[in-house]
């Protein structure tokens, strides 16, 4: 433990600044991944453990398109719709049979498709580490806030997943599409029997769930080096958010992203061997007093 | 039925069975063989372990391997670090895999269905990321290298091979018939009847969360008694242990040999491991082929899984009564 060093960064404007921004791009990568996830369990019922690899699959379609089109915002798109596309696959032909089975198979079947995954980039895209480099229009001095260094590619991060995160909430709170995916949400059965298409809603929605993890993939390429399996950790991270944030809850999500992006920013200064135990404990401490999350409503 | 003749029963099957095993090297004496039935001595513990809570306690557990990575370190480390006789380390590592998932467990039981799968992923990562970092002790993703000692205890000389695979066969056995006996135990009825109706138990008096952490507790020393056979057999421990994707294949093995007979996830962690064998020696692309047949098993076959669910969850005809629960 290094104590002192994160009460001396406490102490100093500068050191608040660039820690926080860090914590927040983490955040702010995390919650796009977490709220896929958090809105496919809160309509769907079940948990996306292949979630994680949609956002791998998203950070390397970002690469192969950015270094076809040169263009950082084109590669993020196709990441977004590729996954999208791809998860649309995944509902269809596998997942959707599974809805009604055990745990365990769902289990299985997104296993399969982890390791699947896994493999399939290692043969298109190779084992070895690969990063995309900070696109040309992104390579400026940093921005200087309080003495505190802000990469101005975090700037534009930050307000790419706001945008989003406004999007998702403006859409699910007040617009026609929003209302019937709250009410598929909450009964399925009395919304397929009022005439909407709950099987096309559940595939649009896991879809679109795997869209917001493709983007956050490609969005995060150019400061994340590529591996195959770098999915894994992400997807325990975003589980994590989800539990402190509350299952099903958008907004929980957010909090809890936040809430993680500080602890692995300001933690690496103070515990840096105990980052991932401090993001455990938080969930561990939610769980023992409030197990239905931040936001969450009591579990049935 | 007298339960003790079936308790005799079960004794009669594993001394065959242990008699059977240890005969095998007189009939074949070859070191793949041999060395086949010592990582199933493991892996069936991991795979039986497992069902345990998936097929007769209906948590699917999803980080099980956790404890088959800690059995394995401690057990390592105590021989390695601690020089202590095998039988301390032994005991080490069973305590140290009841105290964990004691801890662990008493934080998970309380959830139920994926939540409890994922929450018990999500520490055993906890703890494939502390075997990482904690490089002075364990070794880092390097692994525990350098060999284990095994001095001789009462007679027993574990550097010998033949030594070695009597004391694998008779930990699996052993393990698998204790095992088997918790299971045909009131203990293993109440845990039966909280997988089919939690709501009823807990009416009749059952203490619903004890009993899971029993047996969550119970499922982690027997897994982390795989472990130890596997530390042996590699003379170390790896992460990998504990990582996930060890989880992800014992939880096919028992899908796959079935959940619903007690042996079932031996044959599948037999069946698992002839698969991963023979895969391993034709492309370096193991997991897709894996993932492909998981595939084929899970849809492929899901009428007759489906089946087997609908066979579980009704009450079954053994139902258990509460004046048995403790």
């Amino acid at each position: 433990m290094e104590l002192t060093a994160l009460l001396e960064c406490l102490g100093s404007v500068s050191c608040i600044v660039t820690q926080s921004s860090t914590g927040l791009i983490i955040g702010a990568l995390l919650f796009l991944v977490a709220a896929g996830l958090t809105l496919i369990f809160g309509v769907l019922g079940v948990i996306n453990f292949a979630h994680g690899s949609f956002y791998m699959l998203g950070a390397y379609v970002a690469l192969t398109a950015y270094r076809v089109t040169d263009s950082y915002a084109l590669a993020a798109l196709a990441a977004g719709l590729g996954v999208g596309a791809f998860a649309w696959v995944f509902e269809r032909f596998f997942m959707r049979r599974v809805y009604q089975s055990d745990v365990l198979l769902q289990l299985l079947v997104c296993y399969a498709f982890i390791l699947i995954l896994d493999d399939v980039v290692k043969i298109v895209w190779g084992a070895e580490f690969q990063s995309m480099g900070m696109p040309k229009s992104f390579q400026m001095p940093p921005l200087f806030i309080g003495g505190g260094v802000v990469p101005v590619f975090y700037v534009y991060l930050m307000l790419a997943a706001g945008l989003i995160a406004l999007l998702l909430w403006f859409t699910l709170t007040r617009t026609r599409m929003g209302k019937i995916i709250r009410a598929a949400a909450q009964n399925p059965a009395m919304t397929s029997a009022l005439g909407l298409n709950t099987r096309l809603i559940y595939a649009l929605v896991f879809s679109f769930g795997g869209l917001l993890a493709g983007l956050a993939g490609g969005l995060a390429a150019p400061v994340r080096s590529m591996s195959p399996g770098m999915g894994f950790s992400i997807l325990i991270e975003s589980f994590i958010v989800t539990v402190i944030g509350g299952m099903g809850s958008v907004s929980g999500a957010l909090l809890g992203a936040l809430l993680i992006g500080m602890i692995r920013s300001f933690g690496s200064i103070g515990f840096p061997l105990f980052v991932e135990g401090l993001m455990f404990l938080s969930m561990v401490l939610i769980l023992v007093f409030k197990p239905s999350g931040i936001m969450g409503k009591a579990q049935s | 039925m007298n339960p003790l003749r079936d308790w005799q029963k079960d004794s009669l099957w594993a001394v065959l069975a242990l008699l059977l095993l240890l005969a095998l090297p007189l009939a074949s004496p070859s070191r793949v063989v041999i060395d086949f039935i010592i990582r199933l001595c493991a892996m069936g513990l991991l795979a039986t372990s497992l069902n345990m809570l998936v097929g007769y306690g209906g948590m699917v557990s999803f980080g099980h391997a956790m404890f088959f990575g800690s059995g394995a370190y401690v057990f390592a480390l105590m021989l390695q670090k601690a020089s202590v006789s095998v039988p301390v380390a032994l005991l080490s590592a069973v305590v140290a895999c009841a105290v964990l998932a004691a801890v662990i467990g008493a934080i998970c039981v309380r959830l139920k269905g994926i939540y409890f799968s994922f929450l018990t992923l999500a520490f055993q990562m906890l703890l494939h990321s502390i075997i990482i970092t904690w490089t002075s002790m364990t070794g880092g993703d390097q692994g525990l290298t350098g060999g284990i000692p095994r001095p001789v205890f009462w007679g027993i000389d574990l550097a010998q091979s033949q030594h070695m695979y009597v004391f694998c066969c008779v930990m699996a056995v052993g393990g698998l018939l204790a095992m088997r006996l918790l299971m045909q135990s009131p203990f293993g009825y109440t845990l039966r009847m909280l997988r089919d109706n939690e709501d009823r138990a807990a009416y009749l008096g059952v203490n619903v969360w004890r009993v899971r952490l029993y047996a969550f507790v119970l499922a982690g020393v027997f897994a982390g008694l795989g472990g130890v056979v596997m530390s042996l057999f590699v003379s170390g421990a790896f992460p990998d242990f504990s990582y996930w994707t060890m989880s992800g294949e014992a939880v096919f093995m028992i899908m796959m040999g079935g959940i619903h007979v007690f042996i079932g996830p031996l044959v599948g962690a037999g069946l698992l491991q002839i698969f991963n064998d023979t895969v391993t020696r034709f492309t370096p692309y193991h997991g897709l082929a894996l993932g492909v047949v998981i595939l084929l098993f899970t849809l492929g076959f899901q009428r007759g899984v489906t089946d087997i669910f609908r066979v579980l969850r009704r009450p079954s005809h053994e139902a258990p009564s509460a004046k048995e629960t403790s």
